[in-house]
């Protein structure tokens, strides 16, 4: 049975789309089948961050209509050969998108798959409810601005009381992806501090990723960042958070600051 | 002229408590109503000036029995304010409301042969309730209280062990108290409770609010943020303590 993620914010352009194809090319990387799931019905754009958008047939609600099979609509990567995406449609009204189809999707996808990503649309609404619903694991992407941190809030609150793992009793695990982190900007204290997010979220930390070109162009070129320049710091910060996903220790730093931030970030874990 | 504009009054809500005398008809009525009857004929108008509520707490009766009853006390001048102990399915729109929680008084004496109400003190013919040692309600919640919750609980206390978000609300009938920095909004004492206070660990909130008073950030001026204080009421003025 594999492993269900849902990479969720609340508020829109914070790195969800980058994020969710990004770990899951780091998490392919060693093997591990994924399927990056696109839950942004009619705004979807995870097929062009990994290059796919001239291979898409049929979508996620092509298979929730029964109109095609789930394995006519998974789109092998060209890259890596473990590494699937299921788009979204388009075209389609987002209310196609049905709690028994999504359900019966994930289900199915965790079957074959060791880790099903789920990349949530913004807003709080149907997809981004129905995105979160089944999942095991929430990340919650954020950046380090007011704004941000508050939708990212309300997102939590909605992970602790939406989703079916909730509903049964049981605790969300939610990790925290700092995301376009501005080493001069922070210099400067024009971004809020890594610091005062943790402690206004309280979930634990799963990295750090620094504001870099290099995300913008491995976009523009269709690859996830992670493939695109694998040794570029926005590629390291995933490869990294990848890890710790999967339950490895690692020393966190803070992008701009020489040492590692190890004892103060791991003093913070229980939060 | 526009600060009345830019700084609407609330509308204040508050609860309040009133001793009501409880009804409870026996099966078959027509013999109670006789007795109820014989009662009355002893000391007119003991019902006139009383909030009546009637306590239907394992009856078997209908609706149509129900509007019966009610009717025939009304011809009878007992007008009935509320209903306990009914299914809701028994109360229309045309019947009195339920009423639920509540306490047990003390009996109120029937008045004896002769006497008229009118000449006896109220305190004589509704005594007030003994204090019963009673614990006050509180709701304690764990966790952080995220943007977008709210936390209703207009009993009595709450105490949050966690910080209270931007965008997240809590409303109690008494007192809040948060362990936690405090970003959010606050009502306490929402029932009328102008001795309930607002206590935390670090200020950083949107409003606070103490029965129907209120302060926004705004008002707050910045030397307060960041640290423990407490807001109670004195009278129509707001009051700010530190705690450190």
């Amino acid at each position: 049975m594999g492993k269900v993620i849902v990479v969720t914010s609340g508020k829109g352009g914070v790195g969800k789309t980058t994020s969710s194809a990004a770990l899951g090319a780091a998490l392919a990387s060693n093997g591990e089948k994924v399927v990056v799931v696109d839950f942004d019905v009619g705004l979807r754009n995870l097929d062009l961050v990994m290059g796919a958008e001239r291979r898409v047939v049929y979508d996620l609600v092509n298979v929730i209509q029964g109109e095609a099979k789930l394995t006519q609509a998974l789109i092998r990567d060209k890259r890596l050969e473990t590494l699937y995406l299921l788009p979204a449609s388009q075209t389609r009204d987002k209310d196609n998108l049905t709690a028994d189809g999504v359900e019966w999707v994930i289900g199915a996808l965790k079957q074959t798959f060791d880790w099903v990503i789920c990349d949530s649309p913004a807003g709080i609404e149907r997809g981004a409810t129905l995105a979160m619903r089944h999942a095991d694991v929430a990340i919650v992407v954020t950046n380090p601005e007011v704004s941000s941190v508050r939708d990212s809030d309300r997102i939590i609150g909605l992970l602790d009381s939406k989703t079916l793992k909730a509903e049964n009793g049981e605790r969300m695990e939610k990790h925290l992806l700092l995301t376009r982190y501005d080493p001069v900007r922070a210099e400067r204290g024009d971004m809020l501090k890594v610091e005062d997010v943790l402690e206004i979220l309280s979930i634990p930390l799963l990295g750090i990723v620094p504001e870099s070109m290099d995300v913008l162009r491995a976009s523009n070129v269709g690859s996830p960042v992670t493939l695109a320049d694998e040794r570029s710091a926005p590629a390291i910060a995933y490869f990294d958070a990848a890890r710790r996903l999967k339950g490895e220790m690692l020393p966190i730093a803070i992008p701009g600051e020489k040492r590692g931030f190890f004892g103060k970030f791991f003093g913070r874990k229980a939060a | 002229m526009t600060s009345v504009l830019t700084q609407p009054r609330p509308i204040r809500l508050k609860g309040r408590s009133f001793l009501a005398l409880a009804l409870t008809p026996e099966q078959p009525f027509e013999d109670w109503l006789v007795r109820l009857d014989d009662l009355a004929a002893r000391s007119a108008g003991f019902f006139m000036r009383r909030p009546v509520v009637l306590d239907i707490n394992g009856l078997d009766i209908d609706r149509t029995q129900l509007r019966e009853l009610i009717n025939k006390l009304g011809a009878r001048n007992v007008r009935i304010m509320g209903i306990e102990g009914a299914r809701p399915s028994l109360l229309g729109t045309d019947l009195p409301p339920a009423m639920t929680d509540g306490r047990p008084a003390s009996n109120i004496e029937a008045p004896s042969e002769g006497e008229s109400v009118e000449s006896k003190s109220p305190e004589k013919t509704a005594p007030p309730a003994p204090p019963v040692p009673q614990a006050q309600p509180s709701m304690l919640v764990t966790q952080p209280v995220r943007s977008g919750q709210s936390i209703i609980f207009t009993e009595g206390d709450v105490t949050v062990v966690g910080s209270v978000a931007s965008g997240a609300e809590i409303i109690a009938g008494g007192s809040i108290h948060i362990y936690g920095t405090l970003r959010g909004r606050v009502m306490a004492g929402t029932m009328g409770h102008a001795s309930a206070r607002i206590f935390c660990s670090k200020l950083e909130a949107e409003l606070v609010a103490i029965d129907g008073y209120y302060k926004t950030a705004e008002d707050l001026g910045p030397d307060l943020r960041g640290k423990a204080v407490q807001f109670w009421l004195e009278g129509d003025t707001f009051k700010v303590g530190s705690l450190a």
